[in-house]
């Protein structure tokens, strides 16, 4: 005990000592003048530590609410395509209790297992050459270049029934890559919803991807023609309804006739042999 | 307040705005007004910035050597973003989606280093922060009126409030395309800049040379 007690004021006046060593250098170079080299050097030196102690306190400190944040969004989004997500809805609770989430194997359309789901990070792995494939310029109609051989899919499940199928999905618009998800129902062939959370597109044109009015016009819509191609597409100039083969179109985005050209292509991609026709057709088969 | 005070956060607002006098900043007003709630958000942002870094730079203006004045004044604001960005992350998630790296670019706002070494590096740090407040609310009331035209004109809403309702949602007004375009905040600036001029002839700029009518006799007539 009393060693003990020795100790800590030893190391206390050792502690004190070196702090007045540091106020008679510290005053010594504040009195310098401001154009010596020396002064110039000590005073870089000093505001690089108080900056760089500051900003790294900062995002150290902030780091789990600003994932949590991310993790919360991203909740959000599925729960919005799957339209559970309504004014005040829980959304931790809601994602949980009604969501499940996988990741699949896109060449085989098999499940893997051997991955943590919560751990995976989808974007990350498209950009990791350990865990992506390049995709050959000629198929690579959602200009996106590369993906993960892995994705993640969401299973929305009413009891033991599945409900519907959400399916992450990107590609090049105008100015941006717009990642989002679409929803399909359980017969993995009518769309539910689709969901481009993140876009960079033009505001009020292009941008209005989001708009709720336009993404109500793709529920019902189906993607795949009897012949089993992608059929679904956006059109100008209004749909028909009357024509028979209006269930495969959407009405374009007026005056963002790029945009909604990506938002074709990007269907057509992911939801080609490329993409996830080989998964959706064992969903469709097991039943 | 005293008198002093008043005028040094007072008069950034019209007499002395960063943007409409002084033209700096310009390029963020561009970017960010297209809506009321980033704008916000930006102003907010950049006034806090601002203020602290004026303040932290005249705490130690009788330390910083000329040789790298510049680079001292650098670190003490792009510390100072990237802590408001961080912020943000984590307490605004939303809103600093939408700014994206706008909130980054205020390392390289004008606004910020021009009152650090036109105010702050002469005065003492309660003033400065003063002065940052002020310039930045200078910014702020330009970004705000810019904002308040592109929103209403260019989506039919405001803070995402309908107000004037769209024909595509069965209301009358057809939304201007261009004024959620980057370049109409030039001219509604341009406007605003003309407006305050009118006000305050004080602030129109003299010429610099004389256009000099020609004299007479020497064109060649005959």
């Amino acid at each position: 005990m009393l060693n003990a007690e020795k100790k800590t004021s030893k190391y206390n006046e050792q502690l004190c000592k070196y702090y007045e060593q540091f106020r008679v250098y510290a005053d010594r170079i504040l009195a310098l003048s401001n154009d010596s080299l020396e002064k110039t050097v000590n005073v870089a030196l000093a505001l690089c530590l108080v900056c760089a102690v500051l900003v790294s306190i900062a995002t150290v400190a902030l780091r789990p609410l600003q994932g949590y944040n991310k993790a919360l969004d991203m909740k959000k989004n599925i729960l919005d395509v799957a339209g559970l997500l309504e004014e005040g809805t829980d959304i931790d609770k809601a994602f949980a209790e009604r969501i499940e989430s996988k990741i699949v194997d896109l060449k085989t359309g098999d499940y893997v297992d051997n991955i943590n789901v919560d751990e995976y990070d989808q974007r990350k792995a498209a950009k990791d050459p350990t865990q992506n494939e390049l995709i050959p310029v000629e198929k690579d109609i959602a200009s996106i270049r590369q993906k993960a051989k892995y994705t993640k899919v969401f299973l929305v499940k009413n009891g033991d029934q599945l409900q519907s199928i959400i399916l992450p999905i990107n590609g090049y618009g105008l100015w941006s890559t717009m990642y989002g998800f679409l929803a399909l129902e359980a017969d993995a062939q009518t769309v539910q919803s689709i969901n481009l959370y993140d876009q960079g597109e033009t505001p009020g044109l292009g941008g209005e991807v989001v708009n709720p009015n336009w993404r109500a016009l793709w529920k019902g819509k189906k993607v795949y023609s009897d012949k089993g191609e992608v059929a679904l597409t956006l059109v100008k100039g209004g749909v028909d309804s009357s024509r028979p083969d209006s269930v495969y179109k959407v009405d374009g985005l007026a005056g963002a006739t790029l945009t909604s050209r990506g938002v074709s292509n990007l269907i057509q991609y992911w939801m080609g042999t490329e993409g996830f026709a080989t998964y959706l057709n064992k969903i469709r088969k097991n039943g | 307040m005293d008198k002093e005070t008043k005028k040094v956060l007072f008069e950034p607002l019209v007499d002395n705005n960063p943007i409409t006098l002084q033209v700096l900043g310009v390029c963020s007003a561009l970017a960010v007004t297209s809506q009321m709630s980033t704008s916000l958000i930006m102003a907010l942002a950049l006034t806090s910035v601002t203020a602290c870094s004026s303040a932290a730079i005249s705490a130690v203006r009788e330390h910083i050597p000329s040789s790298i004045r510049i680079i001292v004044q650098m670190i003490i604001i792009a510390s100072l973003v990237i802590v408001v960005d961080q912020l943000l992350k984590a307490f605004a998630f939303d809103v600093s989606k939408k700014l994206s790296v706008f909130v980054g670019l205020i390392i390289t706002n004008c606004i910020v280093m021009g009152r650090a070494e036109a105010y702050a590096m002469k005065n003492p740090p309660l003033q400065s922060f003063v002065d940052g407040i002020g310039n930045g609310l200078g910014y702020s009331l330009i970004l705000v009126i810019v904002a308040l035209f592109r929103e209403t004109l260019g989506s039919g809403k405001l803070l995402g409030f309908d107000v004037l309702p769209l024909v595509k949602n069965g209301g009358w007004y057809v939304p201007n395309g261009m004024m959620l375009l980057p370049p109409s905040a030039f001219f509604i600036i341009g406007l605003i800049i003309w407006g305050f001029r009118t006000w305050k002839p004080k602030q129109v700029e003299h010429n610099e040379f004389k256009i000099m009518s020609i004299a007479h006799g020497e064109g060649g007539h005959h």
